[in-house]
């Protein structure tokens, strides 16, 4: 079965992916709802930023984030002369670089279900005397709902399978940043396959489960809608 | 009043509009698709903006050069062309979107007295998706008015509706002039339920006024399209004065004569409008007597203009009601018909509007 650090290793995945999903569906709505209603012309390159790490390696994004928080990167360094730490190595790192990781996996579904709730149902709103504010909490977010429900499962699952970013960035500290695709990694390449098992079989279980409760839902919620 | 100029240049379409028209009653806005009649609507609404634009409604100024209300801020209702309701909410919730949001203090029309006017009491707990088409429109209809409007704007609501959905509605629509007194612009392309419905008219044409007034005149104005149309036909407001019991007949009158309609169960005094389709009114030199048609009064030929070919369309005045027959331009030579000639105008068939 599972020894203590596949358990702590299990902890760490599921946080990871729960803060990372947090934050993405906090910055990422008002980036979609922009996304979805703007008429600038140059969208598609914000687009095609979003999109970006759908197609490039895991390690190259990896790579260059290792580079930006460690300790001579921008962003690290900048933290060291705060008199903080650099990111790289840390759970905090991590989560930096799944947010980025999985970004497209949110922000597509909520800006393809902003799309499709249309202007009308905000005019209509408009002209009942709801505020622009009023009209997004009260119109747009719960007619977006299911775009919501498959944004928060495909983020959270999708950070869950991370592997490459974790690795180039996180490295493989137990208890801080090893995940269980690493551990998984790890227990092969040490010949534990009955860990290995245990592991790979439970991350089929839940990303399996999550999947079907997704599609099931948005049946429903479509099957509701006139 | 309310008053409007418009200015809008778009690469496919623009917009002329400057006029003023009144705050009470109906007032339709009839044109053909594409003239313009949705753009006028969505401005006044405050859903579409054009730069120097001005508007007025009573003595609150929406739109100027340096002032743009936003649309939360107009209190206006808008109802749709097709179904606009929220599918999120139940009927109830979306009744109480706009009341919730309107200061208790401006609460005129109660969302209770909505729900009677337009019938949907037993709808309240059911979802969007489970209505019909009219009692969504239903729905629309009364949302907007528990939001206690100071005007109301119709985008075609009965345009998505088949023929018989619309005979539900229309009565609803009827009696917001005088359950309610909200001045509404309803814009339509449908002859019938501008006839029926409206007090007031605009025609619009490519953006542009081409005329602005009360409805029964511009229907029988000689120098409009309406007049000419193969439906074209004079609205009369009448009063209901006698039922004959013998004979199965109802007994109106306008200020031009007395008018006879198979009967109606319609209360003494009750106002009427009725429609004579310019084809139905043939003319005569003198009171015919061995004629089977019931309703024949005298009236004076005020002009007449060719329609090419064989017809000539005859604006009639009787009583200071303008009518409209179409007979052939023979019959006109024959009868010397002349502006200010007094003739008989013999009505064929009379269509009772409500």
């Amino acid at each position: 079965m599972f020894n203590e650090a596949d358990l702590t290793a299990l902890a760490i995945t599921l946080k990871l992916a729960v803060i990372t999903t947090m934050i993405l569906l906090v910055l990422g709505t008002p980036l979609a709802w922009w996304l979805a209603r703007t008429r600038w012309r140059f969208k598609f390159v914000l687009e095609a930023v979003v999109a970006l790490p759908l197609v490039l390696p895991p390690t190259v994004l990896g790579f260059y984030l290792l580079i930006a928080l460690g300790p001579h990167g921008p962003v690290g360094g900048l933290m060291e002369s705060m008199g903080g730490k650099p990111l790289a190595f840390t759970f905090t790192g991590l989560v930096i670089g799944s947010v980025i990781y999985s970004m497209p996996f949110v922000i597509q579904p909520l800006q393809d279900a902003f799309m499709a709730v249309g202007r009308r149902p905000l005019e209509v709103a408009a002209t009942l005397r709801a505020s622009p504010l009023d009209r997004f909490f009260t119109v747009a977010v719960p007619l977006a709902r299911p775009g919501f429900l498959t944004a928060t499962v495909l983020g959270f699952a999708h950070t869950l399978g991370e592997f490459g970013v974790v690795l180039m960035i996180g490295g493989n500290i137990p208890g801080e940043t090893q995940v269980v695709s690493i551990a998984i990694y790890d227990h092969v390449e040490g010949l534990e396959y009955t860990h290995a098992h245990w592991l790979s079989g439970g991350l089929l279980l839940l990303s399996f489960v999550l999947l079907i409760a997704v599609y099931a839902l948005n049946r429903r919620f479509r099957v509701a809608r006139p | 009043m309310i008053d409007v100029r418009f200015h809008l240049r778009r690469t496919d379409f623009s917009l002329d509009l400057d006029l003023s028209i009144p705050a009470q009653g109906i007032t339709a806005v009839f044109g053909p698709s594409g003239c313009g009649k949705t753009t006028l609507l969505r401005l006044l609404a405050g859903l579409e903006h054009c730069r120097n634009g001005f508007l007025k409604v009573g003595n609150l100024t929406w739109q100027d050069g340096n002032r743009f209300v936003l649309p939360h801020r107009r209190p206006i209702a808008y109802v749709f062309q097709e179904a606009s309701l929220f599918a999120h909410l139940s009927v109830q919730r979306n009744l109480e979107y706009g009341v919730k949001r309107v200061p208790a203090t401006e609460r005129k029309v109660s969302m209770q007295k909505a729900i009677e006017l337009l019938g949907i009491g037993h709808l309240l707990k059911r979802k969007p998706d489970t209505l019909s088409g009219g009692e969504r429109q239903r729905v629309a209809i009364a949302r907007a008015l528990a939001v206690s409007p100071r005007l109301l704007l119709m985008d075609e609501p009965l345009a998505a509706l088949d023929a018989e959905r619309k005979q539900e509605i229309m009565p609803y629509i009827e009696s917001l002039h005088d359950e309610l007194d909200i001045p509404v612009i309803y814009v339509s392309h449908s002859h019938d339920e501008v006839a029926r419905l409206a007090n007031h008219l605009v025609l619009m044409q490519d953006g542009k006024i081409k005329a602005n007034g009360d409805v029964h005149e511009i229907f029988t104005r000689l120098d409009l399209p309406l007049a000419h149309a193969s439906d074209a036909a004079a609205i009369i407001d009448a009063q209901v004065i006698e039922h004959d019991t013998n004979f199965h007949l109802t007994h109106l009158e306008f200020s031009g004569g007395q008018i006879a309609v198979p009967h109606k169960e319609l209360p003494l005094g009750s106002h009427v409008r009725l429609q004579l389709a310019a084809r139905d009114v043939s003319l005569t030199l003198e009171h015919q007597s061995g004629t089977s048609i019931l309703n024949i009064f005298p009236a004076t030929v005020d002009a007449i203009t060719h329609e090419g070919g064989a017809q000539v369309t005859v604006r009639l005045i009787a009583g200071g009601v303008a009518l409209l027959s179409r007979i052939t331009n023979k019959s006109a030579v024959e009868l010397d018909l002349q502006p200010g000639k007094a003739v008989y105008a013999q009505v064929k068939s009379v269509a009772l509007l409500n």
